[in-house]
């Protein structure tokens, strides 16, 4: 870690007074409360406090939290900006390489990346980047008028975006500031991808993804909801028929996996994606005054199996649905779960019960085809496996039955095969990913990039937003040059 | 949003939709359906197309009311819009000279089985459609059926048309005539889909059979239409609609279909107090869309 500057600094406070000033606390809703509505739980900085958190960053010559963000937020500079009170310019500066600040700001995990690397954490606790860049980013909403953005010079070329999730959205946002014309293809009827139907109201408004669509369709990006690429239209015919000069291939990993174990068809067990698509996405939780139906939770024994942020997203929202018991049920223990810190700390004010250790190893019916609980096993850690974290392993005559109406199984996601089993000549691995350059994403067809979890299989958003920057620039030089 | 161009009941209760949806009518195949969002605050839904119309970019949607959704869709006229539909989704039907196939539609099932007919008498399979239902006014697409078919034969369980009985009584008769079968395409209710699967088993006749479980998103995202294969997962959206009858577990898609019985029933009965001022919404919502999608897309 290099040593910090204070050259030209806009910062009035002194490095040393610094790291005197605590962590500026992200005011949200209380545990009782949030636990039985939808809303955001996290309320937001004032300018007051954002400005004075901002003040805590140390300006590093060589900052790490730029070096560690997928997309490379200028975070140092953006920074600065707040400290100076000029929050639009502030975010025009995260938007330079984050056309999404308002949502990465919401569900990064920032301790992963920004705020994994800040020096302040490493002596007191780090700078809240995360909590800036959703300062920032709303600040920007409200004051900036989007219709005077200023478009790029069409440079004439045409490129199909296939899935509007995090790294579709992102390579389209890029690649329309260099001046293509850039066309979103998106197979349900609202944009966002996993944003949309994954992540819950209370973690990432729906109106919050919007503001930041309705940016991008300033900036000059079609969307095109209602097509399932693959099917409605196939790749080769949006090259070939819609005359398009590149593709990008951001379809996620889609999947749903289950386990594999006896019950899981029985009625009452769900995937995460399913249960959350039925909330987020089809309002189930406003049933009747929305159609899609949900089955009746209040009161009822709940249980995710899994430790990621689907899993902690699905088990808050049967929460607020009313259950009378929501449990988590992790076969690892808590310091291997890839959930958000935030998440794990919020989960568990709100009352969420961590079984960890602890997997199903069969649902149990009422003879009927209805789930009325889940046979567990307690699991002890054994030596570190392919993913370095180490593996359960169960424990003899551990088993128990956990009584259960729902049952939610969150334990990732294998490739969708839809693209790739309709585009000849598109090379996958063996596990039906796309196989894409690591750098310039892309693939095995000329002019056709991929990028995101359909590349790598389930991450994060940040990641997948990484890729379509990365795809965004390859596909620029591509169109430039026309070299393959 | 989907324009309806025609609709007309085709049967009490079955009403055929004509749909602008230049793209879905390109595209499809048959087998393939389409799902459906009537408004705002609709539930998705899978629909059967049951032919499509590439020059007029066109498909045609045949429905049953059975639901809330459906009840409201067979509400709206020539001139009204859908919200949202997409597709086609499923894989096609495996189409090619198998020799002789039996046709087994039964009720609104026939709708799915028709482009599929069509197109194996095309490819010079010898059809012999059975068509079933609970009384005569329910037999749809009988004159179609006809065309695309060497022989038809038609059952009602009342006896109020061609022959009392059950649609699996005209496949024992056939298979006890010594007719070969090379295979049976059965779409219809499923206790009549396990019933024609268990008919067929004891004779080792490959039979095929189109599932409609509860859908949502219809790409293979969610799982909710699983089906157990062979006691295995899969999804009916992209791994089917059609499977192997013989290896697919009836009893299971139907505990998975009543998953929702009492929600539905909540729904229904919601809306039948007052189906208009429901369908008042509907039409409110599309026209609001309407005018703001001619300055936005």
């Amino acid at each position: 870690m290099t040593p910090p500057v204070k050259t030209g600094s806009l910062n009035p406070l002194p490095l040393k007074e610094r790291m005197k000033v605590p962590r500026q606390h992200m005011p949200e809703q209380s545990p009782r409360l949030r636990a039985t509505n939808f809303a955001e739980v996290n309320l937001g900085y004032s300018t007051e406090v954002a400005r004075r958190e901002a003040m805590r960053c140390l300006e590093c010559a060589k900052p790490a939290c730029t070096i560690d963000c997928p997309v490379g937020v200028k975070v140092k500079e953006f920074v600065q900006l707040v400290v100076a009170g000029d929050f639009l310019a502030a975010a025009a500066k995260i938007r330079e390489d984050n056309v999404l600040p308002a949502i990465t700001g919401r569900v990064c995990p920032q301790e992963d990346h920004c705020e994994g690397g800040c020096l302040m954490g490493k002596k007191v606790q780090s700078l809240g980047i995360g909590y800036l860049e959703r300062f920032v980013a709303d600040y920007e909403q409200q004051h900036l008028d989007i219709n005077n953005i200023l478009k790029a010079r069409p440079t004439g070329k045409k490129v199909a975006i296939v899935g509007s999730g995090p790294s579709g959205l992102t390579a389209a946002g890029d690649l329309v500031r260099k001046g293509h014309q850039v066309h979103v293809f998106e197979a349900l009827h609202e944009i966002g991808g996993v944003l949309v139907y994954g992540i819950p109201e209370f973690r990432l408004p729906k109106q919050i993804i919007r503001e930041q669509v309705d940016y991008m369709r300033a900036m000059g990006v079609e969307f095109e909801t209602h097509v399932v690429v693959g099917r409605t239209v196939t790749i080769d015919e949006l090259i070939e028929e819609e005359h398009y000069d590149a593709i990008f291939i951001g379809t996620g990993a889609g999947r749903p996996q289950f386990m594999g174990i006896p019950g899981e068809h029985l009625n009452g067990v769900y995937s995460a994606n399913e249960f959350l698509t039925r909330i987020n996405l089809m309002h189930a939780y406003e049933f009747p005054r929305y159609d899609e139906p949900m089955l009746d939770l209040a009161g009822k024994s709940v249980a995710v199996i899994g430790g990621g942020n689907t899993a902690l997203d699905a088990i808050r929202s049967a929460l607020r649905l009313g259950a009378g018991k929501a449990y988590v049920l992790y076969r690892r223990s808590e310091a291997e779960m890839l959930a958000r810190a935030e998440e794990v700390k919020h989960a568990k004010q709100e009352g969420i019960d961590f079984q960890v250790l602890t997997a199903p190893i069969e649902f149990l019916s009422d003879g009927n085809g209805w789930l009325t609980g889940a046979r567990c096993q307690r699991m002890e850690l054994g030596e570190p496996d392919t993913s370095g974290r180490r593996r359960p392993v169960p424990i003899a005559g551990s088993e128990f039955d956990l009584p259960l109406s729902v049952a939610v199984i969150a334990i990732g996601t294998s490739a969708n095969p839809i693209v790739q089993s309709t585009t000849p000549g598109l090379q996958t691995n063996k596990r039906g990913y796309i196989d894409a350059d690591q750098s310039t994403q892309r693939t095995a067809r000329k002019g056709v990039f991929a990028g995101g979890d359909i590349v790598t299989g389930s991450a994060t958003v940040i990641l997948a937003m990484g890729a379509g920057r990365r795809a965004a620039k390859s596909i620029h030089e591509y169109l430039r040059t026309g070299a393959w | 949003m989907f324009k309806i161009i025609r609709a007309e009941f085709i049967a009490p209760g079955i009403k055929r939709f004509v749909i602008e949806a230049l793209r879905i009518a390109r595209k499809h195949k048959p087998g393939q359906f389409i799902i459906l969002r009537l408004y705002e605050q609709g539930e998705r839904i899978p629909l059967t197309i049951e032919r499509a119309d590439p020059q007029a970019g066109t498909i045609n949607l045949v429905v049953q009311s059975a639901g809330k959704t459906t009840h409201l869709l067979n509400l709206l006229e020539a001139g009204d819009s859908i919200l949202d539909v997409v597709g086609p989704l499923g894989r096609p039907s495996e189409i090619e000279k198998f020799g002789t196939v039996v046709v087994v539609g039964g009720g609104v099932g026939t709708a799915m089985a028709y482009p599929t007919t069509a197109a194996l008498k095309r490819a010079g399979n010898r059809v012999i459609s059975i068509l079933g239902a609970r009384s005569k006014a329910l037999i749809i697409l009988e004159r179609e059926m006809g065309e695309v078919s060497d022989s038809l034969l038609i059952t009602t369980d009342d006896g109020s048309y061609a022959e009392k009985g059950l649609v699996t009584d005209k496949l024992h008769q056939l298979m006890e005539s010594g007719t070969r079968i090379d295979l049976v395409l059965a779409v219809g209710p499923v206790p009549m889909m396990k019933a024609v699967a268990d008919v067929t088993r004891k004779e080792h006749i490959r039979t095929i059979v189109s599932l409609n479980p509860i859908m949502i998103d219809g790409t293979g995202m969610c799982g909710g239409c699983r089906v157990l294969v062979d006691n295995k997962s899969e999804f009916a959206c992209v791994d089917g609609p059609e499977f192997d009858a013989h290896r697919i577990n009836f009893d299971v898609l139907i505990q998975r279909n009543a998953m929702y019985r009492e929600a539905e029933r909540k729904s229904m009965a919601e809306f039948q107090q007052e189906p208009n001022r429901q369908l008042g919404i509907v039409r409110r919502e599309l026209q609001q869309l309407g005018a703001l999608n001619g300055v936005r897309r």
